[in-house]
């Protein structure tokens, strides 16, 4: 990379400008967070005495391994959901299986907290199955009942995460390594055991251990689900009932933390040793079997079971956002328009900031997003992988704990007029931002990466300077790939809760994930509440869909054949 | 019961082909192929990428279907059996070592699959490993081997459940050219050791003529000449054949010389000598020259085609120069009428 010899004043003082922004809004706040946790309360000394409180209270303790456990059963269930189907799906001629593969796009619709209450609605005590379980065979399932309706929404919701991530596996599985095993005896499920499973078992981990990490900090679904005895939820807790000085919140945020960095250390250590780079060479992936009538009956009616499980908050949602009263009974009582027209009206408030802060955040994430990339891609300035690196720590940062950690570390800062910084909107926009750097960084990489450097030497070599090159050659085309970057970001920062949750100081300032929450806490707002929640998913679906088109758009401009 | 007594003394098998035909959608791979493989023998299926010689071997190892015709391994139809059925061991042109396990693992995989005492698995792996010259690596990952080793692990696999027949997919196109010559003749040896029915696939006919003992040629999915690789040379059925092994000149009747009706004339660049163009039935322009050391070669043109022709280099040899006119000297028994 001939290109990137040279270093000019203009990139130093942008690689600067990014690092002060990721120090201030990122950095500062962590390290905040950990240093209040390790500090003496009201004194200023180190001490290791608040962990010591930690573990002798038991209702932490207790929501530990609540947390693990919910976490651990919820990838278990995940992947009871998520097997059957891809070997379904990846190994037979099946005609639905375009049906399960976009399954894979629904988590990203819609965050598990959205469905909470239209789920308890349908699968609660008195939930509509139940009440038919009860009326026609005389039981009833406790799917709801405390820890469980938490593993038992997350799984819904966070299977197709290893659906996606095995499937992907299973098909870059060359099909001699198949054949092979054919042809030395082993053959149906048994070779699947054997052979294919333990050669897809990167991508299985990958999944797994994100749904792990998700469902773990996750604050809004179990609170939603009256489940307070977890962990995210009471570092939530302990903030908003005792205040911000109590050590607790920042003790359990250093476990969070903690728990999500062992988890992906781990998961990086099983993998090592395991990249089994089996891809094709030429010729499709292993001849699928067509299945025979039988057993494409019950191939169908698992598909089905699923489909409906998946589509059941969306459903449940949509009944609840136009229901009159609906409880005790299977369906609601009366249907009317009335929440809509409540939304619409007096909470369309929550809508608009929804729209303002998701736009803000997604053009800072795409900015900063692009700009690191091409620091580290096209540059040789010292350092610059740090950047990259810094950006992509959020990943391992809870939002629960990012919005604590602005709390702590803002409130002290005032504005001249001697308000603090951390009451003002723009800290939920900031870091909301933070929260979705990461993945509007691996969008500008991808960009990036696929245009030749040997365009922007064309340039330079024809008289154009590197900052005219930039804005002439590279932004242009990589226009696609960071629109696509803008719109992703754009839809989960329109759902994103739990950093907002701590943040949000008055109704007026709150986005829709935040009014969604508020309202579904009463039976009197739930009906508004889902009404929100259908905005909501329109508008990440419509957001999906604009992404699709923007990818495919400047895919076809470019004339590249995918 | 000679039939007796030959399984007796060998347990090695033939295979009979008849009559297969094989489509994919409107494609048609093979066409009417019909082949008799002897038991013992080192066969080769030799053709250009496409001829179908790899849907062929597969077809014999249960991984492709025809549409009509038989497949017979040592007198049984094998078309009711799935490929973990058919003791037909297969060597994959990727060598297909599955990664996530050791070396040792993978040549015990097929006998484990056939639920075989621990003690014999250990046993046979053991020796199927020595047989290859791996012993010492049983407990190493594939990664951790050069492609060569790598070769001989997939071997050892595949011979280690003791097949009715060994199916080898282009063995030695993933080795560099000086190993392709050791391993080809280790694979010789190896199967002369074994005395194992198998089934060679090449696009590359020196690997052909080398090592097996017949060939059969294929062409866009027909079987075109079978035989051994001097009476395909000597000998080579039509055009296709007299291209593929080693390089041909081919004139028709436009040349000036008198052939039968729908033939070609065919011979071999070494076959003819220059000679001075008066009274040559051949005659025309040298066109090239290149000097390859124990040769000169030349290419001479002959109305629109254009041939080459091979003399021996000696010192005080009379040499041609690009656009000299030179008559072809070329001895009848050397000359070859195929259809075109």
């Amino acid at each position: 990379m001939a290109l990137a010899g040279m270093r000019s004043p203009g990139q130093t003082a942008l690689a600067l400008a990014i690092a002060l922004f990721l120090g201030v809004f990122l950095i500062v706040p962590v390290v905040t967070v950990v240093y209040v946790a390790f500090t003496e309360k009201g004194g200023g000394g180190f001490t290791f005495v608040n962990f010591l409180d930690f573990g002798r209270t038991d209702l932490f303790v207790r929501s530990f391994w609540n947390s693990v456990y919910v976490s651990a059963m919820t990838v278990v269930w995940a992947s009871v959901l998520a097997l059957p189907l891809a070997y379904l799906t990846t190994r037979f001629e099946f005609r639905g299986a375009m049906l399960v593969q976009t399954l894979g796009f629904l988590p990203l619709i819609m965050p598990p907290f959205v469905g909470a209450v239209a789920m308890q609605l349908l699968f609660g005590r008195n939930g509509s199955v139940n009440l038919l379980l009860d009326e026609w065979f005389d039981f009833k399932i406790g799917f709801m009942e405390g820890l469980n309706g938490v593993i038992f929404l997350q799984a819904i919701h966070y299977f197709p995460f290893i659906l996606v991530n095995l499937s992907a596996a299973l098909r870059n599985i060359d099909r001699s390594m198949e054949e092979a095993a054919q042809n030395l005896g082993s053959h149906g499920l048994r070779l699947f055991r054997r052979i294919a499973l333990p050669l897809a078992l990167p991508g299985y981990i990958a999944g797994a251990s994100l749904v792990f990490v998700k469902v773990f900090d996750d604050v809004a679904t179990p609170l939603l689900l009256n489940v307070k005895e977890m962990l995210a939820p009471q570092a939530y807790l302990r903030i908003t009932s005792i205040g911000i000085d109590d050590p607790m919140g920042y003790v359990i945020s250093v476990v969070l933390i903690l728990v999500a960095v062992a988890t992906m250390w781990a998961t990086a250590l099983v993998m090592k040793g395991k990249d089994y780079a089996t891809a094709q060479r030429g010729g499709g992936g292993l001849a699928r079997r067509r299945l025979r009538p039988r057993e494409q009956v019950l191939a169908y009616a698992v598909v089905i079971l699923i489909l409906a499980l998946v589509l059941a908050p969306h459903v449940g949602l949509v009944l609840l956002s136009f229901a009159t009263v609906w409880s005790y009974s299977p369906l609601p009582d009366g249907y009317t328009l009335a929440h809509y027209t409540r939304v619409l009206g007096d909470s369309s408030v929550y809508i608009k900031n929804t729209l303002i802060y998701a736009g803000l955040a997604a053009t800072i994430d795409v900015v900063i997003g692009g700009a690191i990339a091409y620091l580290v891609l096209r540059t040789r300035l010292p350092g610059r992988q740090w950047l990259d690196w810094a950006a992509s720590t959020a990943l391992a940062v809870p939002g629960v704990v990012l919005g604590i950690g602005y709390l702590r570390a803002f409130y002290g800062v005032n504005l001249p007029d001697g308000t603090p910084l951390a009451t003002l909107w723009i800290v939920i926009v900031l870091a909301i931002a933070i929260r979705r750097l990461p993945y509007a960084l691996r969008a500008a990489y991808a960009a990036l990466q696929q245009i030749s450097v040997s365009l922007e030497e064309a340039a330079e070599n024809l008289g154009a300077t590197k900052a005219r090159t930039v804005r002439r050659v590279v932004i242009p085309l990589m226009t696609g790939g960071l629109l696509a970057g803008f719109v992703t970001s754009f839809a989960t920062a329109a759902v994103e809760l739990s950093a907002v949750l701590i943040l949000v100081q008055s109704n007026s300032d709150a986005p829709l994930a935040y009014g969604l929450y508020v309202l579904m806490q009463t039976p009197a707002g739930r009906g508004a509440g889902a009404a929100l929640g259908v905005i909501a998913v329109l508008i990440v679906a419509i957001c999906m869909w604009l992404s699709q088109l923007a990818v495919d758009r400047s895919q076809r401009a470019r004339g590249l054949d995918i | 019961m000679t039939d007796m007594s030959m399984s007796k003394t060998s347990r090695a098998v033939g295979i009979e082909i008849t009559g297969v035909n094989l489509s994919y959608g409107t494609t048609h791979v093979l066409k009417d192929v019909a082949l008799s493989i002897r038991p013992g023998e080192l066969f080769a299926f030799l053709g250009p990428s496409g001829c179908g010689k790899t849907t062929l071997l597969r077809l014999i190892a249960g991984f492709a279907q025809a549409q009509t015709g038989k497949v017979l391994l040592d007198g049984r139809d094998v078309a009711p059996l799935p490929p973990w059925k058919r003791d037909v061991g297969m060597v994959f042109q990727s060598y297909a070592l599955w990664p996530h396990m050791t070396v040792a693992k993978n040549v015990a995989f097929g006998l484990e699959e056939r639920r075989l005492p621990r003690t014999e698995i250990d046993r046979r792996v053991a020796q199927a490993l020595e047989l290859v010259g791996l012993s010492a690596y049983a407990e190493r990952r594939p990664a951790q081997l050069s492609g060569g080793q790598q070769q001989r692990v997939a071997v050892a696999r595949t011979i280690a459940i003791e097949p009715k027949v060994l199916l080898l997919d282009e063995p030695l196109s993933n080795l560099d050219a000086k190993m392709r010559v050791t391993v080809r003749r280790e694979l010789r040896a190896l199967q002369q050791r074994l005395g194992l029915t198998t089934i060679f696939v090449t696009h590359d006919q020196e690997e052909a003529n080398t090592i097996c003992d017949r060939i059969a040629v294929m062409e866009a999915g027909v079987v075109r000449q079978v035989g051994t690789p001097m009476e395909l040379y000597e000998n080579p059925a039509n055009l296709f054949v007299a291209n593929f092994l080693g390089s041909a000149n081919i004139l028709d009747e436009r040349s000036g010389m008198p052939m039968p009706a729908g033939k070609r004339l065919v011979f071999r660049p070494q076959h003819a000598a220059l000679s001075s163009p008066e009274g040559a039935a051949l005659r025309g322009p040298v066109t090239h020259r290149e000097f390859l050391g124990a040769t000169v070669r030349y290419a001479v043109r002959i109305g629109e085609s254009e041939i080459l022709i091979e003399t021996p280099f000696q010192s005080g040899n009379e040499m041609r120069s690009v656009g000299d006119q030179v008559g072809v000297d070329l001895p009848p028994r050397r000359m070859l009428f195929l259809p075109a």
